[in-house]
């Protein structure tokens, strides 16, 4: 059995409400939304060991909301959101977690970053050498770690 | 059953590394048995794109988050601190971040200069060849001159300053405090064999490019080349001792799970500060009741951690952040006693350069200030890439009802009891934690810093595992004597982190391999008399 087919329907479409919610859709600076369809897929497939703690946090947001999160008018989701994010605990933090995870590994997102979708590896970055004559007033300085003789 | 060997390491971490190295050139036999196996750079984080979603999962520092087949389980629900470590060829250094500063000479005097916890029985002078040593095998990257450390010369030059370098020492200029570039074992040069870094930034979680030196990279393979074998998958349950109460040899298990016994005439253990202490007690037996060189009741007592108190800012200006190595920078200018602030002993900070955009998101949510809905973007967009980020490692003062003991309900996959961790941060500590977070506030104000956010202690910061098998002089005062062996057992020595008397205030890998070689040095000079 697959992660995702741990979560129900009825939970993949609450996750993706909540979703919505942390990390909404932005014209402004031209991203998707943490329910976008490729991240969302992305969440699913990745979700392994954390689905339990997601599953108790979409319990929570249920309880809420008082049936389907993603029912409720948008104002209401805002509301309920916050009440979810408020009470805290393990659960909570791991549902913020994975939706973070995953959004900010999409392409298009670390693109309006101005930052390069891959992986450190093989390319690795360019580090500035810096200004070395900053340390000309420590290089001043006399010895002064503590003798003991 | 297995031929008999003359020495047996238990672990293959920085220390068991260092010592099987060491002794290799004896001509001994030397098998090393391990329960983690080789690892494989393709498969580290660094090179897949979900590379920080990883160490929030197999490749978290934690065990308990881990929970790979080599793990064993901690019960430390009882600590404020949280251990971590990593279990393979190479031990923790494959998940280590690499800075690698040593212990000062007033370390190994806190007795005498300060009035607390002990003296070592041995000092800095007695060490200083073997941290040279230890920094030509691991390849260690610095700049010679600093004023606030004994003289040495780092055998590759510092990395780059960088952006959060020059950032740093502008602020610290500014309150005229010390910095420098931190010693590092990453590699900045070409090193016997080692590509120089190209600053993939993701030093802790395993470095795919192999420019940190982990001991599977540097120590093993030489000694392999020189004939020590290395058992993987290899999980030891107890040490056994003979009729003579020596040390006998080691039951473990073997990669499928069948019980196997390892004869040896000498067995050195390498566990590290909570490992070491676990298996000892793990060898309770007739003749040994209270755990296996335990005659002091002093095994897995005295844990030390270093507190870290991290504090962090965001700056207008842009950070390295995850594109560079995350060591930069150390000051030592809070490490003396200065007993006018309220505490004895000292720490230093350790600068570092930011991180990726995952990780921002991630505790900043956690944090609060990073908002959920319509305000999230352009809040992420001031925060990431732009974070300063320091921790003060505190020294932490050995007491003895900080400690490792076995759980009595926990066991590893093998049916092992599990260790179970107590402690608290003493008042001491809590001082020196208090100072350090408020020179760090000082440093980011003076940097111009905003949205400031503090872990302290941090919770996910027991790295440092030390103190839980002293050495000392008092076989009633300590577990092991000045050169390493069980003042109860004649031919079993102890190498790891567990010796440290007291902690220093710097992260630990350098002044634990140079133990190490001491160590193994010291049992090359007495093999003619190794067990008098
Ligand atoms: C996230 C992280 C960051 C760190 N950063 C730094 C840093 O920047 N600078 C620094 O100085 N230190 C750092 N450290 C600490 C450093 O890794 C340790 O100090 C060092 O590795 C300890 O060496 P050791 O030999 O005592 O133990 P380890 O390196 O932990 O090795 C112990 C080995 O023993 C094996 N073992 C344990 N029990 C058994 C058994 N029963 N049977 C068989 N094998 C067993 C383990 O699998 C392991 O491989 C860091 C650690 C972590 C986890």
């Amino acid at each position: 059995m697959t992660y995702e087919t741990r979560l129900t329907a009825d939970e993949r479409a609450e996750l993706r409400a909540i979703a919505a919610e942390i990390v909404p859709a932005s014209d402004e600076y031209g991203v998707p939304g943490a329910d976008d369809p490729a991240i969302q897929a992305d969440l699913l497939a990745t979700l392994g060991r954390d689905t339990a703690l997601v599953r108790e946090a979409l319990g929570q947001l249920r309880t809420l909301a008082g049936g389907s999160f993603g029912a409720l008018p948008p104002d209401r989701r805002e509301v309920v959101a916050g009440a979810l994010r408020a009470t805290g605990g393990k659960a909570v933090a791991t549902l913020s977690r994975v939706v973070l995870q995953c959004y900010y590994r999409d392409d298009r997102v670390l693109h309006s970053l101005g930052l390069e979708a891959r992986a450190p590896f093989p390319m690795g970055n360019v580090l500035p050498d810096g200004d070395w004559s900053l340390l000309d007033p420590v290089r001043a300085r006399p010895p002064f770690w503590r003798r003991t003789d | 059953m297995n031929d008999p060997v003359d020495v047996l390491i238990v672990g293959a971490g920085a220390s068991g590394a260092a010592v099987a190295w060491s002794l290799a050139e004896t001509r001994m036999r030397i098998v090393c048995l391990e329960q983690g196996g080789w690892m494989n750079p393709a498969e580290y984080p660094s090179a897949g794109r979900d590379w920080e979603a990883r160490a929030y999962g197999d490749f978290s520092p934690s065990p308990n988050v881990r929970g790979r087949r080599e793990d064993y389980p901690v019960n430390d629900d009882n600590s404020p601190i949280k251990v971590l470590n990593f279990n393979a060829v190479g031990g923790s250094t494959v998940m280590y971040t690499a800075h690698f500063p040593r212990l000062h000479p007033s370390d190994f005097r806190v007795r005498t200069l300060d009035g607390v916890a002990e003296d070592w029985p041995i000092d800095y002078a007695t060490l200083e060849p073997f941290f040279a040593l230890n920094d030509r095998m691991m390849g260690v990257s610095g700049l010679a001159g600093d004023p606030a450390t004994p003289p040495h010369e780092p055998p590759m030059p510092p990395l780059p300053m960088g952006k959060s370098g020059a950032l740093f020492g502008k602020a610290l200029n500014s309150l005229g405090w010390h910095w420098w570039p931190s010693d590092t074992t990453v590699a900045t040069t070409d090193y016997e064999g080692r590509a120089r870094c190209i600053n993939l930034g993701h030093c802790t979680p395993a470095c795919a490019q192999g420019a940190k030196a982990s001991t599977d990279i540097t120590y093993w393979p030489a000694a392999r080349r020189a004939g020590v074998e290395v058992r993987t998958h290899c999980r030891v349950r107890e040490i056994t001792t003979n009729e003579h109460g020596m040390a006998a040899g080691a039951v473990y298990y073997d990669a499928d799970g069948v019980e196997q016994f390892q004869a040896a005439h000498v067995v050195v253990v390498a566990c590290n500060g909570v490992g070491t202490p676990r298996l000892l007690l793990n060898s309770a037996s007739g003749r040994f009741p209270n755990g296996l060189a335990n005659s002091s009741g002093l095994v897995g007592k005295n844990l030390m951690f270093h507190p870290y108190a991290q504090v962090y800012g965001y700056l207008p200006e842009e950070t390295d952040s995850h594109r560079a190595p995350p060591t930069c920078l150390w000051s030592h200018e809070f490490y003396e006693t200065d007993r006018t602030r309220g505490f004895v002993r000292g720490y230093i900070f350790q600068f570092g350069r930011g991180v990726g955009p995952v990780v921002e998101a991630v505790t900043s949510e956690a944090k609060g200030i990073l908002p959920w809905g319509r305000e999230h973007h352009a809040k992420f967009r001031r925060l990431s890439g732009h974070r300063m980020s320091m921790a003060a490692i505190c020294e932490d003062l050995p007491e003895e009802h900080n400690r490792v003991t076995l759980d009595p309900v926990l066991k590893d996959s093998h049916g092992i009891p599990a260790p179970r961790i107590d402690y608290t941060l003493g008042e001491n500590s809590r001082r020196m934690l208090a100072h350090g977070e408020a020179r760090a506030r000082e440093i980011l104000a003076a940097a111009g810093a905003t949205d400031i956010c503090v872990n302290s202690p941090i919770p996910m910061g027991g790295w440092h595992l030390l103190g839980t098998a002293r050495m000392g002089t008092d076989p009633e005062r300590s577990v092991v004597n000045e050169w390493g062996r069980a003042h109860d057992v004649k031919n079993l020595f102890i190498v790891d982190g567990s010796v440290f008397v007291t902690s220093g205030g710097v992260n630990p890998t350098s002044t634990i391999q140079a133990i190490a070689l001491y160590v193994a040095d010291q049992m090359k000079q007495r093999l003619a008399t190794l067990f008098d």
